[in-house]
């Protein structure tokens, strides 16, 4: 097992088998939910179990974009300004007055995400700038373009409907937004299990200078990662406007932390060339849940905040230890 | 050898050069002038960003990343708030306690990546998420007080010097010769250069490198003692641009990210070089709520070029090495 983990051993990219860590996370999710039920029998309904299902999707479909740019050995700090920036131009879009304009809100906010993306990307790929520091650069500059186009209010505009349906909108009585997540996770084990960028990925993070060597568009696999990571993370601000029915300064802000814990939680190694989706999966579904039970224990985000810190820490810590024996 | 130190010390020559230029401008274009007041907020400014970069000079150059510079600036900042008043003897008690705070964070940081073996981004960002946490949860909203008398002595001017002139002066010629001249100086170079052979040639690279991240939580510490100097107060949030700024900052000064180049003194003008920009499009007549795009795109600019210059590229293979 330890062997195994180590990274120079093989990548770890089977979802056949239920490893220990998912296995741990999903007996976790478990406690989580009878401690809370036993707090405030409410939990236990099938209404606050869907709905929690509901918000996982959202962490589950930023986890998707972070768990790939990790699975690179990099990662992406312009998750939250990416989160604000698409939501305000979907929002803007959506209320202008003209029809043409309103529904290019959702492909104008998407392609936002990618543009973004790929602009990470090209900084790590081709200038060789380490990904946090440049991420975090970008970050700032889009803080900037929502500062000027908001002028610091709040923005105008209204939610899209289609954006609406997704976040709120049920069928055969599950939520639309887990349906898109199901049918999004389920695209990317495909494409890292069967296809030959999905190989890629995971060869890069366990040794780009390998991958180089072996004739492997290295630059652009790292571009698309990140743009793919963009559009996540787009897709998500997209579902947030429509949970909440509008877009606010700072409304990604929260989603930093608790999108890394999902991925490191769920066993992808920070290092990168290892881990699953699967482990991603159960990860985002815990984080909600955790988060939600910190809500009902009317804990302030503060301790929200040091209690992700944390888990990320501690999970870091023994995925080391493991390492070692 | 030569070389290489004569690159070193022109990189900050170059520094110095484009400081001195960017102050000229920005005097030039400044309503009151060059007067003891205008010398005293530009410094103040500046040595407020070149000690919060200092903290990021001592990790980097042991090839670490330290993304919870802000974090500690914010949460010295809270902790001053509280105990920085009163009598002299407290003051000097709270100023202690609050480097000891943040010597404790540096410290942290170091445990995480070198006992628990977590890598410096990820480890500084979770610790620094607890920070900022635990600053919020001290103190929700800003307020607090500041002993007056020593803002006063820490953010004026002595005779037309400017305090804040002299105190990054003085922590510049503390630093620069032990850096150079001591065996723990040398030892922080040599593990930024190669870990490896800085473990071959028995450097105790453990014991050293949690020094050099306690160092850093120092020198953040100070940098939040220094705002609460000049806000007066306590504010849990002030703490989120520090970071990026003294990652660009240390860039800038010729700071090499990937460890064992750079200087205290380069940090320290890479910091004043990005104030005085800050100031020149203050003043430039730029729309106010342009300018965070703009400070955004300097730092990307900066970070993007330094990254380049520092690399020196002989085939496309060594870029993976």
């Amino acid at each position: 097992m330890s062997a195994i983990l180590s990274r120079s051993g093989s990548p770890r990219r089977g979802e056949g088998t239920i490893d220990r860590s998912v296995f741990l996370v999903i007996l976790a999710c478990v406690a989580v939910t009878i401690g809370a039920g036993i707090m405030s029998p409410g939990v236990l309904s099938l209404g606050y179990l869907l709905q929690q299902l509901q918000i996982a999707s959202i962490v589950g479909l930023l986890a998707t974009g972070a768990m790939l740019v990790i699975l690179l050995g990099q990662i992406d700090l312009s998750v939250p300004l990416t989160i604000t920036s698409t939501a305000i131009l979907a929002t803007s879009l959506a209320g202008a007055s003209s029809e043409a304009l309103a529904g290019l809100a959702i492909p104008a906010a998407l392609l936002g995400g990618i543009v973004i993306g790929a602009v990470n990307g090209l900084g790590v790929a081709i200038f060789r700038i380490p990904a946090m520091v440049w991420t975090l650069a970008v970050n700032a500059m889009l803080l900037g373009m929502t500062v000027f186009y908001t002028g610091g209010f709040k923005p105008h505009g209204a939610p899209p409907t289609l954006a609406v349906f997704l976040a709120h909108g049920r069928t055969f009585g599950l939520p639309n937004a887990f349906l898109l997540w199901l049918a999004i996770g389920a695209g990317t084990i495909f494409m890292l299990r069967r296809t030959v960028f999905g190989t890629y990925i995971y060869a890069l993070g366990q040794s780009p200078r390998a991958l180089f060597l072996a004739g492997a568009p290295v630059d652009r696999v790292i571009v698309c990662v990140f743009a793919f990571a963009g559009f996540m993370s787009s897709l998500g601000g997209l579902l947030l406007v429509g949970y909440a029915n509008q877009a606010y300064q700072g409304m990604g802000d929260s989603y930093l932390m608790p999108v890394i814990a999902a991925v490191v939680l769920g066993g992808t190694s920070i290092l990168g060339g290892s881990g699953s989706y699967s482990g991603t999966f159960v990860g985002a579904i815990f984080i909600t849940l955790l988060s939600s039970v910190l809500s009902l224990m009317q804990v302030q985000d503060a301790v929200r905040q040091i209690v992700f810190g944390a888990i990320i820490l501690v999970m870091l810590a023994i995925h080391r230890t493991k390492l070692s024996t | 050898m030569k070389a290489v130190a004569n690159l070193r010390l022109s990189r900050t020559a170059i520094a110095a050069v484009l400081l001195a230029i960017l102050f000229a401008l920005f005097i030039s274009i400044h309503p009151r002038g060059l007067s003891v007041y205008v010398l005293t907020i530009w410094a103040n400014q500046g040595t407020l960003l070149a000690l919060a970069a200092i903290a990021q000079f001592f990790v980097v150059l042991v090839r670490g990343i330290d993304l919870s510079v802000g974090p500690v600036v914010a949460l010295t900042n809270v902790v001053a708030s509280y105990v920085v008043s009163g009598s002299p003897l407290h003051v000097a008690a709270g100023v202690a306690l609050a480097l000891m705070v943040g010597v404790a964070c540096g410290l942290a940081n170091g445990a995480a990546v070198v006992v628990a073996g977590v890598p410096p981004i990820v480890a500084t960002l979770a610790l620094g998420s607890i920070y900022s946490g635990l600053a919020l949860l001290l103190r929700p909203t800003p307020g607090g007080e500041i002993s007056d008398g020593l803002s006063d002595a820490l953010t004026y001017d002595v005779h037309g010097v400017p305090a804040s002139l002299i105190i990054i002066a003085v922590a510049l010629i503390l630093l620069t010769t032990p850096l150079r001249r001591t065996r723990f100086g040398m030892s922080l170079y040599a593990i930024g250069s190669s870990r490896e052979a800085a473990l071959m040639s028995g450097i105790r690279v453990r014991a050293v490198t949690l020094s050099a991240y306690g160092l850093g939580g120092f020198f953040a510490a100070l940098a939040g003692l220094y705002v609460s100097m000049i806000t007066l107060t306590g504010d849990p949030n002030v703490g989120p641009p520090y970071t990026l700024n003294s990652i660009a900052a240390v860039v800038i000064g010729g700071v090499a990210l990937s460890g064992g180049v750079g200087s205290p003194l380069g940090a320290a003008l890479g910091a004043f070089i990005l104030k005085t920009i800050s100031g020149l499009m203050f003043f430039s007549g730029l729309p106010p709520l342009a300018q965070p795009f703009f400070e955004g795109a300097i730092l990307a600019i900066a970070i993007a070029l330094g990254a380049f210059g520092m690399l020196r590229v002989r085939s496309r293979l060594e870029r993976f090495a």
